[in-house]
């Protein structure tokens, strides 16, 4: 498309892209908690509600169990409902109708139906907010086969992927770190699609794969730069979806650098890293590693409030370089 | 707090209202205290927030404060509670130390959770606070779990769960209504309605008018006081504790009330007049009220007054000294108290 490029916020990206999918199709609704007049809790519909009115940006009581519920009879029978979860950690309200129902509901119907649902997820650490509004639950769904389960990095990808995601017959779940909200790229103007399923190579490297998800991928680009002053050579894997998971992409990258780095803000044990490092153990990739392969995850503790202790539970840059450092010097 | 008997002192109490006729003068005082408290414990996190001491968010209470304060007149030390995200008033109102709420605040290990929860999981489970909970209706269903162990274990205690507004729409709150109904448990159901759930007021989530008219459902009485009248507020608390106390079973009360700060920090006030905010600060402050009543009934004269303050401004400058002078958690014990040390 011939279309211009400008610097938008990630958020300001998401809101561009419900915007687009608002105007293109009438079936198209958003719904959750206060994003009408307040705009979202972290800003991200904005002013939305004064484009498209109240009918179809919906604020909802508090009531995710039954919102989602609302949200997954009405993709089925006609609208494509965008839901808004104010923090990801309150999917657990509604995983029943998110797991048995959305899910499986085209499957157990032997085809009869789809459920063309978007849900937002406001995800990870950083912000103070302690325990409860702070998690990264994205393995959770990962695990359910009939959901797609999504982690944009960039304000230009999660543009493109929500709107595959509107488009796309089946639910869509989008995990978006709060962190990233902020943060500005390159974003065309218009409509277009980043799709669902693949991987994207961000940095080019030789020494070692870091397969990175979400705002940990911009950890590991800053990483992979101090590395590189030290003459280690650092390929960065944005997996963008896990679930569908872009195998080929990781199996191909590890086959040429031999090293294979996870790094993930989910709690470490039984997260993505484990789906990744088995995908190599399991591949021919397995053949050419030189080296043990690393995960760096989230600590295996609730998210504490006290900064310095909410700072140690996720891996920051220096737990990157410092293991990335050590892989490629064969300490490990 | 401890249910006081009848007044020692010589007052001539019998025209006046509940609060005055039922409890001695030094309890009088020491609600006033505990609201003072309350509002100047949250003036002092917004102000320590604004500065930068303190991260993360936080929801602030002030002019509520006579919800918190006159429920909790009639409970025990031993009685217990549930609180919400806008849980520092009940932490006050059932006895916690405002030092160890700041230490917290400043994410310590003096703090009430270790520097672990923050605001949004202030607790003082020494007072009976089970906690506040950063889930809307997440303790509404613990609190009914704790009125079974009351009733089982027949401790003879009445646990009150606080909620707001908002929260009478998650399911929660309906199953755990009917189970405290179905098996007669002591609890003691509060919404504080504040007209909000964030930006989404009352009329545009839920159906009924009242939040009380909600308890007709689960076979409950649901009684609706002026929760800015702090002795409107004790007296419902009374009669709906000595109901649960004698085995009757649960009840509703809804205090209508106001907040006045936004939300949280990140509000922008969008969803109501300045007129509104504006009205409730003038004519219906819960510590305006109850001052001028405790003048008026001669109970306290404006020194005494004056004096009360006085010693809050003092515990809550005391207070944030010792949150800044305590030491902050070591990395090296993150994990600690995600499971029950065994040896
Ligand atoms: C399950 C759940 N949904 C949403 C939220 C986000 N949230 C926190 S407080 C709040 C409003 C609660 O309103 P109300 O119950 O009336 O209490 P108030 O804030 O007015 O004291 C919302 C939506 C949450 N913390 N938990
Ligand atoms: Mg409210």
């Amino acid at each position: 498309m011939d279309t211009a490029v400008r610097e938008l916020s990630y958020s300001q990206a998401i809101q561009e892209a419900m915007a687009i999918a608002l105007e293109a199709d009438e079936r198209v609704i958003l719904m959750g908690e206060d994003i009408g007049v307040y705009g979202g809790a972290f800003q991200v519909t904005g002013d939305l509600i004064e484009r498209f009115g109240p009918e179809r940006v919906i604020d909802t009581p508090i009531s995710e169990l039954g919102g989602a519920g609302v949200a997954v009879g009405a993709a089925v029978t006609g609208l494509r409902p965008i839901f808004e979860f104010q923090f990801s950690d309150f999917a657990t309200l509604a995983m029943e109708q998110i797991v048995n129902q959305a899910a499986k509901m085209r499957y157990m119907l032997g085809g009869a139906v789809s459920v063309p649902l978007v849900m937002r997820f406001p995800a990870g650490s950083g912000t103070g907010a302690a325990a409860q509004h702070s998690q990264s639950l994205e393995a959770w769904l990962g695990h359910v086969p009939g959901l797609k389960v999504i982690q944009p990095s960039t304000p230009h990808d999660v543009k493109g992927m929500l709107l595959a995601a509107v488009a796309d017959p089946d639910p869509v779940m989008i995990f978006e770190h709060k962190l990233l909200y902020k943060m500005k790229g390159p974003v065309p103007e218009g409509h277009y699609t980043v799709p669902i399923g693949k991987a994207a190579i961000r940095r080019d490297g030789k020494d070692l794969t870091i397969v990175a998800t979400s705002i940990m991928v911009h950890k590991a680009l800053e990483a992979a730069e101090t590395l590189a002053g030290e003459g280690i050579d650092i390929e960065v894997v944005d997996l963008r979806s896990i679930r569908p998971l872009d195998r080929e992409t990781i199996i191909a990258s590890v086959k040429k650098t031999s090293r294979l780095l996870c790094v993930y803000e989910g709690v470490k044990t039984l997260g993505i890293g484990a789906e990744i490092s088995a995908t190599i153990a399991e591949s021919e990739a397995f053949d050419y590693l030189d080296a043990p392969i690393v995960r760096l995850g989230g600590s295996e503790t609730p998210i504490p409030y006290n900064p310095e202790l909410e700072k140690a539970a996720v891996p920051q840059v220096p737990d990157i370089v410092a293991a990335a450092r050590d892989l490629v010097s064969g300490v490990r | 707090m401890a249910a006081p008997s009848l007044a020692a002192d010589t007052r001539d109490t019998k025209n006046l209202p509940f609060l005055y006729r039922h409890y001695p003068r030094e309890e009088l005082l020491g609600a006033l205290r505990r609201m003072h408290l309350i509002r100047k414990f949250e003036e002092g996190a917004e102000e320590s927030y604004m500065r930068g001491l303190i991260h993360g968010t936080m929801h602030l209470s002030i002019g509520q404060e006579a919800s918190a304060v006159g429920i909790c007149l009639p409970l025990t030390r031993e009685d217990q509670i549930t609180s919400t995200h806008r849980g520092h008033g009940h932490c006050i109102a059932k006895g916690a130390e405002v030092k160890r709420m700041f230490a917290e605040f400043f994410g310590k290990t003096t703090g009430y959770c270790g520097g672990r929860g923050g605001s949004m999981h202030i607790a003082d489970v020494s007072t009976g606070n089970l906690g506040a909970n950063g889930i809307v209706g997440g303790g509404i269903p613990i609190a009914v779990g704790a009125a079974l162990t009351a009733k089982r274990l027949n401790t003879g205690k009445v646990v009150v769960s606080f909620f707001g507004d908002g929260a009478n729409n998650e399911g929660a709150f309906h199953e755990a209504l009917n189970m405290a109904a179905v098996w007669k448990l002591p609890v003691v159901f509060v919404c504080e309605n504040n007209k909000y759930g964030m930006s989404t007021s009352t009329e545009r989530s839920t159906a009924v008018p009242n939040i009380a008219d909600r308890a007709a459902a689960y076979a409950m009485p649901g009684v609706i006081v002026d929760g800015n009248d702090l002795s409107a507020v004790a007296q419902a608390s009374h009669e709906a504790v000595e109901r649960a106390r004698r085995g009757e079973g649960p009840s509703l009360i809804e205090c209508k009330t106001y907040r006045y700060r936004g939300h949280s920090k990140s509000d922008r006030n969008r969803y109501r007049t300045k007129d509104e905010i504006d009205e409730w600060m003038a004519n219906r402050d819960p510590i305006e009220r109850y001052e001028a009543e405790l003048s008026a009934f001669g109970i306290a004269t404006a020194e005494e007054l004056e004096a009360v303050r006085e010693a809050v401004r003092a515990e809550i400058a005391a207070g944030i000294d010792f949150a800044k002078e305590s030491p902050a958690p070591v990395v090296a014990d993150l994990a600690d108290y995600v499971y029950t040390e065994q040896n």
